[in-house]
Order: C-alpha cells, then sequence, then structure tokens
C-alpha cells in the first residue's frame, strides 16, 4: 500500500486562508481518488505560509478492473437505434456486441465495456492538474510571462514548486509525473527562507518533516502554536506576568511563520492611560503582538509579545526594539484619537459628533445618518411606553447612540462602536441606562447573542431595526435568496426576540406604521416635499404635502390628514420655494418639480414586511423546538403580535397533548373538513345560523354549547389566555360527535343544509380564534 | 563613503537603491514632473504596465497627499514625501528574491531583522486598478508594498507586472535609526556639512499643511477639476490621424496628463472638506472614467503593443 506526499509551494499564502486551503485540498484530492476507484487508509493536510501539504497513507496502489454490461435494443430494431446504442457504448460495429435471448425481449445486443484497472499514479497524475488549476482560493491572481496567455494558471499567489512522491513504507518513491503551467512535479523543496535558502530533496512524508524542521520548518500549524504558547509561558512567567490570550490572534500569528519565536518588547507605561480594550486592538490589528498583564491582576502591564520568524543572531533585541518603536508610534495615535475625544465629550458633548452624522449617507434614499437618528429617536419615544421605558430617556439615549461612529477612536477602530459610545457616554455623566443604550441597541447580534432588557435599551434597540427594516421595504430593497446586503434579516430576527424575551405583548402592525410615518416626515431639508397623490397617474390632486425639518413640523402638516394607503413621492422643491413655509405657494403647477423617488404605499408594505417577520419567527421557534404544524395553524396573514403567536404555540402544544385537546381536534377537523368540502363544490352556506331552523336536538346542544363556548373562548382571548379559550372550546366535542354522528348535514332541503353548513362555519370561526385546525397534523 | 552609505545618508538609500535596480536590468528614470499621490501614477508605470512589451524600470517619485499635512509637527507623517518604485513586466519568477536583495543591499540583515510578507491587497479606485500582494515588514514596520497587478486603467494586464514601492523616509528612518524625519540625515555630510531632511522640508511641510486645508480656493478647483475632466476627454476624441502628418499620433500620454491632474486637483478639494461621503463617489468614479479611457488609448499606440498604422490604413 504506497503513501504519497504532496506538497504546493508557493509565495507567502494570506494567514487566514491557510487553514481552509489545506482542508479543501485533502478533500478535493481524496474524493478525486475514490471516485477514480481506490481507496486510503488516511490522510492528514499541513500547511504553512508557505506551502500546502497533504499526507496519504495506504493508498491502494491501482483501482480494480471494471467489467460493465450495457443492454441493448433488440436485434431487429431500426439501425438507427442500434448505431445510436453503439455509440453510446464506445463500440465501431455490431460484431463487437454480444448478442443475447430472453424469453420477453427476444434476441438483444449487449455491449460488454471493460475498463482494466489504472495504477494510482496515473490516476493522481491525471486529476491533480485540474485541482490545482480550479483551487477554491477566496482571491487568486495571474504572475508572469505565462499571464499574457489566456486561461494562464490562478493561485492565491505565485505557485513555485510541486512535490508528488508516491511509494510504498521502507521502498523507493517515485515522482508522479504531471505539470501544471509549466511547473513539473519533482521531489525539491526549500526550508526557511532566510535560515535554510538551500534546496532540499525529499523521498516521503517521514523526512520530509524532518527535513524541513532542520530547515527552521515547523510543518504542523498546531505544533507552531504549542511553541508560541509555551514560550509566551515561560517569558511572561520569567517577568511576573501573563499573556492575555487570544485564540484567533494566535491562530493568525502561527500561521504568518514558518519558525515561531516568541518575544517580549516594551511600550510607554504613559500609555497605559488609554482604555485597555483601544491598548488590546491597537496591539493586535496593526501589530499583531499579544498584551500582557501582572500575574492575577486585570491591569495591563506596558509589554506586549511578538512572535518573529526567525533565530536573530543578536537573540531577538533589534526586532523587539523595532518593534517597540511601531507599537509606540501606533499607541502614540491610539492616545491622541482618545485624548482628543475626551476633549470633544468634555467641553462639547456629544452635539459636534452628533452634527457630523449629517454628512454621512446612510442610503441615498433613506438619507443621513443624521435622517436616521432622528427617526430612531422619535420612534424610541412612541415605543417608550410599550417596553416600560421613560419616553425622554430613550429619545435621548437614541440621539447619542450613534454618536460615537465620529469619534476619532470609532474611525480607527470600527469594532469598538457602542463600546465606546458606552464609555463616552459615562464620562458624560449620562444616567446607566441612557449610557448602556449606546452600547446594547446594537444586540442581539446574532440568533444566540445576549438580548438586552433594561427598557431604555429595548426601546432604542427596536427603534434601530425597524427604522432598518421599515425603510429597506419602502424603497424596495428586501433580501433576497442568499443575498441580504443590509443584513435585514438579522434586524427582524432581532425585533422578534427582543418581543420575544421581554415578553412584550405588541402589535407589529403599529410598529411598522410608527416607523413608516418617521421615514415620511422625518427629511432633513425644506426643499424635500413629500406628496401623497389622490390617484396613481400624476400628482394633480394631492391631499398632504409636508415640510419636516430637524424636530420642527411645517406648520400646515396634519397628520390626521395622510391617508397612507396611497402611494407616496418625493419630490424636490424649487429653491425659492424651500423656505416659504407656505403650502399655497406648492399647489399649482406640480409638474415643474422634480422627483426624487417614491415609496409605496404604507399598505403595500405592511403585509409584506409582516410575512418576513412570520418567516423569522418560523425559524426562530422551529429552532427552538416547536412543531411547524402548529405554528402554521397559528399565524395568519394578520397575526401581528409575536408573542401572542408564540403563547398560542406553546398553549396549543401542551394542550393538544391532553384528552380534551385531542377531542377538540378531532371533532373540529371533522367539522371543518364537511365545510371545507362542501365550500369547494359551491354549495349555499346560510350567512348566519338560524335556530328557527333546527329540527333536532342534536343541533340544538351544538348551537347552545357553541354559544357558551364562543363566549367564554372569546373572553379568555382577549386575556390572552390562549389555554382557557380552548378549554372551553373543547366542551364542543361532544355535542359536535352527536351531531355529525347523528343528522346528515347534506340534506335535500338547501335552507336546512345552507343551515347547518353554517352552523359548521360557527366552529370553525370560534375556533379559528386560536388556531387553524386544518393545519394541524394527525 | 558616508555620503553614500545608506546608514547615514538620505540621498545614499537612492543611488544604492538606483545602482541594485539597475544592475537588474532596469532604466533609471527621473520623477515624473506633476503633483501625483504616489509613484504608482507616473506613466512609466500606469501605462507602461498595459500591453505585452516587457519594461524595467525604477525612479524616485515625489507623492503628495494633501490630507496628510501635520505642518511639520508629526514625526513620522508628510504631505510631500518620495516613494522609491520599481516594475518589473512581465514580473520575474524571483521577483521576491530580487526585493530581499535590494533590502541586503541597505544593508538590512535578514537574519537579524524579522522580514515578513503580509497579506495586503491593492486597490486603486481612482485608476480602476487592482492587484495582490502584500506589505512587506521590517522589525513589524511596514517598509514596502509588493503587488502583483492584475489590472489598471481598467484592463487586465498581460502580462501582469510585479510593483514595488518603497517608503523611502520609513526604510531611512529605520536604516539609520532616527525617531523623527525630520532628523534624517539627508547628504551623509558631518559636522557643518551635514544637511537634515528638516532643513529642506520643514518649512514647506508648513507651507502646503496651511495652503492644503485653508487656502486653497476651492472654486478655482472644481473648475480645475472641470478643465482637466474637459481637456482628458478632447484629446481622446480627436481623430487618431493626425492630418499635418498623415499618420496616426493617438495622444494617450497628453491624456493621461490631465487624467492625473484631475485625480490631484480631487485630492486637494478633499483635504479642504468641500467633498460629501455621496460627492465622493462620484468624483472617483469620473477620474475613474478618465484612466480607463487613457488606458484604452494606450494600448492602441505602439509602447502599448497597439498598431496605429492599423487605424491609419483604416481612416485612409
Amino acid at each position: 500500500m504506497p503513501d504519497f506526499l504532496l506538497e504546493l509551494r508557493s509565495e507567502e499564502i494570506p494567514a487566514r486562508m491557510q487553514r481552509k486551503a489545506a482542508g479543501d485540498l485533502k478533500k478535493l484530492v481524496t474524493d478525486a481518488l475514490v471516485d477514480a476507484g481506490l481507496t486510503y487508509e488516511g490522510a492528514r493536510e499541513y500547511w504553512t505560509p508557505r506551502r500546502l501539504t497533504l499526507d496519504l497513507r495506504g493508498l491502494t496502489a491501482r483501482s480494480a478492473d471494471i467489467k460493465e454490461e450495457r443492454k441493448g435494443p433488440r436485434t431487429d430494431a431500426p439501425e438507427k437505434a442500434i448505431a445510436g446504442f453503439l455509440r453510446g457504448a464506445g463500440l465501431e460495429s455490431v460484431d463487437q456486441a454480444e448478442t443475447r435471448t430472453d424469453p420477453k425481449k427476444g434476441e438483444f445486443l449487449v455491449a460488454v465495456i471493460e475498463k482494466p484497472g489504472r495504477d494510482a499514479a496515473d490516476i493522481i497524475a491525471s486529476v491533480m492538474p485540474g485541482i490545482i488549476e480550479n483551487f477554491p482560493w477566496p482571491k487568486s491572481m495571474r504572475w508572469g510571462a505565462k499571464s499574457a496567455q489566456a486561461g494562464s494558471l490562478r493561485w492565491v499567489r505565485p505557485l513555485q514548486s510541486i512535490i508528488a512522491l508516491l511509494g510504498v513504507e521502507n521502498d523507493e518513491t517515485e515522482v508522479v509525473p504531471f505539470e501544471v503551467s509549466g511547473i513539473a512535479t519533482g521531489k525539491v523543496t526549500y526550508g526557511h527562507r532566510f535560515h535554510a535558502p538551500e534546496e532540499i530533496t525529499v523521498r516521503r512524508f517521514d523526512d520530509y518533516v524532518a527535513k524541513l524542521e532542520a530547515a527552521n520548518v515547523v510543518l504542523d500549524a498546531e505544533r507552531r502554536k504549542d511553541i508560541i504558547r509555551a514560550d509566551a509561558a515561560n517569558l511572561a512567567f520569567a517577568k511576573g506576568l501573563e499573556l492575555v490570550e487570544d485564540e484567533a490572534l494566535l491562530e493568525e500569528v502561527a500561521n504568518l511563520v514558518e519558525w515561531p519565536v516568541a518575544l517580549l518588547g516594551e511600550f510607554g507605561a504613559d500609555y497605559l492611560d488609554i482604555p485597555p480594550e483601544v491598548i488590546r486592538l491597537t496591539i493586535k490589528e496593526n501589530q499583531k503582538c499579544f498584551v500582557l498583564r501582572k500575574q492575577g491582576e486585570t491591569a495591563l502591564s506596558n509589554t506586549f509579545l511578538l512572535v518573529s520568524n526567525i533565530d536573530a543572531h543578536d537573540g531577538g533585541t533589534e526586532i523587539a526594539s523595532g518593534n517597540a518603536k511601531v507599537v509606540n508610534a501606533r499607541l502614540s495615535d491610539a492616545k491622541f484619537f482618545w485624548e482628543t475625544d475626551l476633549h470633544t465629550i468634555e467641553t462639547e458633548g456629544f452635539q459636534p459628533w452628533i452634527d457630523k452624522l449629517d454628512n454621512v449617507t446612510f442610503h441615498a434614499k433613506l438619507g443621513s445618518q443624521g435622517d436616521r437618528v432622528r427617526r430612531i429617536a422619535a420612534l424610541a419615544r412612541e415605543l417608550a411606553p410599550l417596553v416600560g421605558a421613560d419616553p425622554d430617556d430613550a429619545e435621548h439615549a437614541a440621539k447619542i447612540a450613534k454618536a460615537d461612529l465620529n469619534s476619532q477612536m470609532i474611525y480607527e477602530f470600527p469594532e469598538l462602536q457602542g463600546a465606546m459610545g458606552r464609555k463616552y457616554a459615562e464620562i458624560k455623566g449620562e444616567k446607566p441606562e441612557v449610557a448602556a443604550a449606546a452600547e446594547l441597541h446594537y444586540s442581539p447580534l446574532g440568533p444566540t447573542d445576549d438580548v438586552p432588557t433594561e427598557p431604555v435599551s429595548v426601546a432604542v434597540a427596536l427603534a434601530d431595526k425597524l427604522d432598518t427594516l421599515v425603510g429597506f421595504w419602502a424603497i424596495d430593497e428586501k433580501p433576497t435568496g442568499s443575498k441580504d446586503p443590509y443584513a435585514l434579516r438579522r434586524a427582524a430576527l432581532g425585533v422578534t426576540r427582543l418581543l420575544l424575551e421581554n415578553k412584550l405583548s405588541v402589535s407589529v402592525f403599529s410598529l411598522i406604521r410608527e416607523s413608516y410615518i418617521q421615514h415620511l416626515f422625518r427629511r432633513q431639508a425644506w426643499n424635500e416635499i413629500v406628496l401623497i397623490p389622490l390617484c396613481d397617474h400624476g400628482y394633480a390632486s394631492i391631499t398632504a404635502f409636508f415640510f419636516y425639518r430637524g424636530d420642527e413640523v411645517a406648520p400646515w402638516a396634519k397628520f390626521s390628514e395622510i391617508d397612507y394607503d396611497r402611494r407616496v413621492a418625493v419630490v424636490k422643491a424649487k429653491e425659492e420655494e424651500a423656505d416659504t413655509r407656505d403650502s399655497a405657494t406648492l399647489t399649482s403647477g406640480l409638474q415643474d418639480y422634480e422627483l426624487s423617488y417614491e415609496l409605496p404605499s404604507f399598505g403595500s408594505v405592511i403585509p409584506d414586511l409582516l410575512a418576513f417577520f412570520h418567516d423569522r419567527l418560523k425559524v426562530y421557534l422551529r429552532d427552538s423546538g416547536a412543531r411547524h404544524d402548529l405554528i402554521d395553524a397559528v399565524i395568519t396573514p394578520a397575526s401581528d403580535d409575536l408573542l401572542a403567536i408564540t403563547r398560542r404555540v406553546e398553549a396549543l402544544g401542551s394542550f393538544l397533548d391532553t384528552d380534551d385537546g385531542a377531542n377538540l381536534l378531532a371533532g373540529t377537523k371533522r367539522a371543518v373538513n364537511i365545510l371545507a368540502a362542501e365550500e369547494k363544490k359551491g354549495t349555499g352556506v346560510a350567512e348566519s345560523v338560524d335556530p328557527a331552523m333546527f329540527d333536532t336536538d342534536q343541533e340544538r346542544a351544538l348551537f347552545t354549547t357553541l354559544e357558551s363556548a364562543e363566549h367564554c373562548a372569546a373572553e379568555a382571548v382577549e386575556k390572552q389566555n390562549y389555554e382557557g379559550a380552548m378549554k372551553a372550546l373543547a366542551a364542543l366535542r361532544a355535542p359536535v360527535d352527536a351531531f355529525l354522528d347523528d343528522v346528515m348535514v347534506n340534506v335535500e332541503d338547501d335552507a336546512v343544509r345552507a343551515n347547518r353548513l353554517a352552523l359548521m362555519r360557527r366552529i370553525r370561526d370560534a375556533t379559528g380564534t386560536v388556531a387553524d385546525f386544518s393545519k394541524i397534523a394527525g | 563613503m558616508s555620503t553614500h552609505d545608506p546608514k547615514t545618508s538620505f540621498q545614499g538609500l537612492i543611488l544604492t537603491l538606483h545602482d541594485y535596480w539597475a544592475k537588474h536590468g532596469c532604466v533609471i528614470l527621473q520623477p515624473f514632473d506633476m503633483e501625483v499621490g504616489a509613484g504608482t501614477f507616473h506613466p512609466a508605470t500606469t501605462l507602461r504596465a498595459l500591453g505585452p512589451k516587457p519594461w524595467k524600470a525604477a525612479y524616485v517619485q515625489p507623492s503628495r497627499r494633501p490630507t496628510d499635512g501635520r505642518y511639520g509637527e508629526n514625526p513620522n507623517r508628510l504631505q510631500h514625501y518620495y516613494q522609491y518604485q520599481v516594475l518589473l513586466k512581465p514580473s520575474p519568477p524571483n521577483l521576491q528574491e530580487l526585493y530581499l536583495g535590494s533590502l541586503a543591499a541597505i544593508g538590512i540583515d535578514p537574519l537579524l531583522h524579522d522580514i515578513r510578507f503580509v497579506e495586503d491587497d491593492w486597490e486603486s479606485p481612482t485608476l480602476g486598478a487592482w492587484g495582490l500582494g502584500w506589505e512587506v515588514w521590517c522589525d513589524g514596520m511596514e517598509v514596502s508594498q509588493f503587488t502583483y497587478f492584475q489590472q489598471i486603467c481598467g484592463q487586465e494586464c498581460s502580462p501582469v507586472a510585479g510593483e514595488l514601492t518603497y517608503g523611502l523616509e520609513r526604510l531611512a528612518m529605520y536604516v539609520q535609526n532616527v525617531d523623527d524625519v525630520y532628523d534624517l540625515n539627508f547628504n551623509g555630510g558631518e559636522g557643518e556639512e551635514r544637511v537634515s531632511y528638516g532643513e529642506i522640508f520643514q518649512q514647506t511641510e508648513r507651507e502646503y499643511s496651511r495652503w492644503n486645508f485653508d487656502v486653497a480656493d476651492t472654486e478655482t478647483l472644481l473648475r480645475h477639476f472641470e478643465d482637466a475632466e474637459k481637456e482628458c476627454r478632447n484629446i481622446l476624441a480627436a481623430d487618431p490621424v493626425d492630418p499635418k502628418k498623415g499618420r496616426a499620433i493617438v495622444m494617450a500620454h497628453p491624456a493621461y496628463d490631465q487624467c492625473i491632474k484631475a485625480s490631484h486637483v480631487f485630492n486637494l478639494l478633499d483635504a479642504r472638506g468641500v467633498i460629501s461621503v455621496t460627492e465622493r463617489q462620484n468624483y472617483i468614479g469620473r477620474v475613474r472614467d478618465l484612466s480607463k479611457a487613457c488606458g484604452e488609448a494606450f494600448l492602441a499606440t505602439e509602447a502599448g503593443g497597439g498598431n496605429p498604422d492599423a487605424s491609419e490604413v483604416e481612416a485612409a
């Protein structure tokens, strides 16, 4: 059983791509070999900045011979059919096919195709070029003289050499000959770029690893990490320090070196005034170095740890001092940013940053970040009572929540957005809940992220996400398929989780409406007018138009007059009219205005966005173990209280497990099925049930029970007591059964039949206040 | 000789690099005579990187980044600085070794200093250009950009050229071991003979910072931008065949000058803070359109591997 060693050596591969690339290489090669009829015992991938390596053990030396029979047409079939069969089977004439007889089919042709097995080396040589040429790099490039030719090789960085060695244990190995873009396979590689630039000839994996190690290359990334961890711990311990661990940084650093050597450096102690997060990020992002702290303490020390790629002949002194110089320069910038921000906050507060939000475009059709913040603040104020927050606090928190985007610090480190905002708000002396909202209003970011619970944060977080969703829906930039550039699914899931996990029973419909109103009327410039046309053609007849700037509504704007179910046009007013604030001048000659864009009517945004929320809720509930048929049974296109839906699903689930539940389901289904079948046929159903037309006790009993059950259920639903509602409805089981068992619904008398069907519909309507039972399985 | 030693002389660093790259077959060119943001803008790189013809060049390019002005008060940041630029087309297989050889030539020992190739994808939206490569680190400091050009002026590079850009001041600060750019020894002289970088450039940094940030007349600049754009279009719209000479003379270079001018004026307007975020994209797109048109024009010239006579025949 031979082993196969593959090395693809190239110029430095980006650290973040190496691990995945080596895994891809293993999968592509082993899949291709298995597809070609080989098996193997084990495979392991390795990588360094300059090579991807695959160690494949126990490969079968040859694929098995394959004999394949293919049945053809009868011998007397039309010539065309026979010719087609021969061509498909790769035969030249009928003589090469066998003739067989079958009692059913008679005499027919059979092609016997024999595929002899192939040597592993042949297979490797035939599959490898394709794998290399089509390698799934996230970004690839062309290079060198060959790049002038069409279809020249693309690789992450120039590919330099290929080792492909095959051989049985303890025996000589052979180079598997193939060529990719002029690079022929061989058995030569190179060690460390500076320590061991000479060529190395290898035979198999064992001596390959050993020779590389001797040439200052540690092949295994996990070992490089272990070396860094151990050396770092020793160096730190000797100074009474400990490393602030960072797995992601360790992974990156281990893939930037072939020969890891950890060294300590020092930066100016006065930089320790900068917040520790900022120090850590500066040193990590810009210099790929670790920070340290005193053993058992939380405060950082002014020592950092770097990992070099060489054993320097001065022991690393120059390297450490060179790195320290750069770290100091970076921290000097960071300190400058921090102090500039502090100065701004202490002297002028958030206002200069808030003002600048007007200069940052959020989206061409949705205005600036400043517009967005004004909308969110107004919306947060509206939402505050619903979530138990103080309206003034919610509005104020929303106004400052995004101010830090214009701080120096966030310009430099965008990943600190929110965290710095909170810090600055605390320094400014904002209430703790207002400061916290600056950070927490971005949450939850994912399906497992913590959900804010403090009311002010909840109000701002909801407003933030709703504004995004409603805005993009209004300008028709919804997610499609896998494309969701504005992370709208995440925003909708965020709203869903905020409502459910804070047990907030609110109408999503009204949330969307509030946000839509903000989108219509919070426009930055006076010379933009919102027009709501009465008809869909032209703007001849206008019901309302509005100017809005800052917190000021133009005096003639009356929200109550707005007809939300009309399309909306946003037009640019003429310059001279921008500040007249006079409605009279605007009412004539609308064809003179330049149309900026149109928004769909609120009425057409709602159902679609609500359905989007339903989809997110379904995913969320299914992930938490709810039955999808129950979710479907509970949600209707108009359901807009997500908490109520969830409670109904829960109540329905536990109720169906009881006898009452099983009874109600069975009875209701029976009634509903009969009704549905007749409705399909177009049979007449009475407008309402007329007790005067009853002629059986069963009908009367059912009607009486129904009236009281309906009443009790409606009262319970009102209180969101879905279990109580269902218990009340369960009383229907016995009379429903008695009715359906003993009374014919489809009688000859049309009026009686229509009345009985109307009774069935009352049952469906009554149970429908809880769920659509026809959608429940079982 | 200390005047030529990169360890004691800024000009020595340049002379050493000239000497090294001359020995490796480069034509040693002089800086381009217009204001540019980086060595890449020199037509010896931008235009010559296009087309099939081999090309090897090295030169120093003064580079201007108006927004980086700090009135001569920041030890690391300048609005005018020098880049050393090398372009090799097609990129040779040993480009990394050649580059490391140049570091050795200026006295950087790779067994004493930690040299690293760290992923850096290069992109110039105004030039419609991108490439893959690295920033080269020496003991954690970025000393060079190393790029395999894939696209320039919106045109595929065929073949691909390798571009090396050295930040000369940073490199000099490193090899001279000084912390402040203005302390660099420029000429390698000692005592009274010594001329520092600061003596030459600190005053001009102050002057340009003031002009860039506060005085440059934005209306004039906006007009310059429009004019350059218009002139670039004019030049390219001209009949390829010169009626006076009766043969094709495609004016790719004069057109490209106007493109460079528009690009620099845009940088100045940016420094003046009069360009909003949305407008910014618009301006960048306009310069990119010019650069694309210039790239196309260059490909039609002889140096670009085109056949100008073909259009002559066509015209005739």
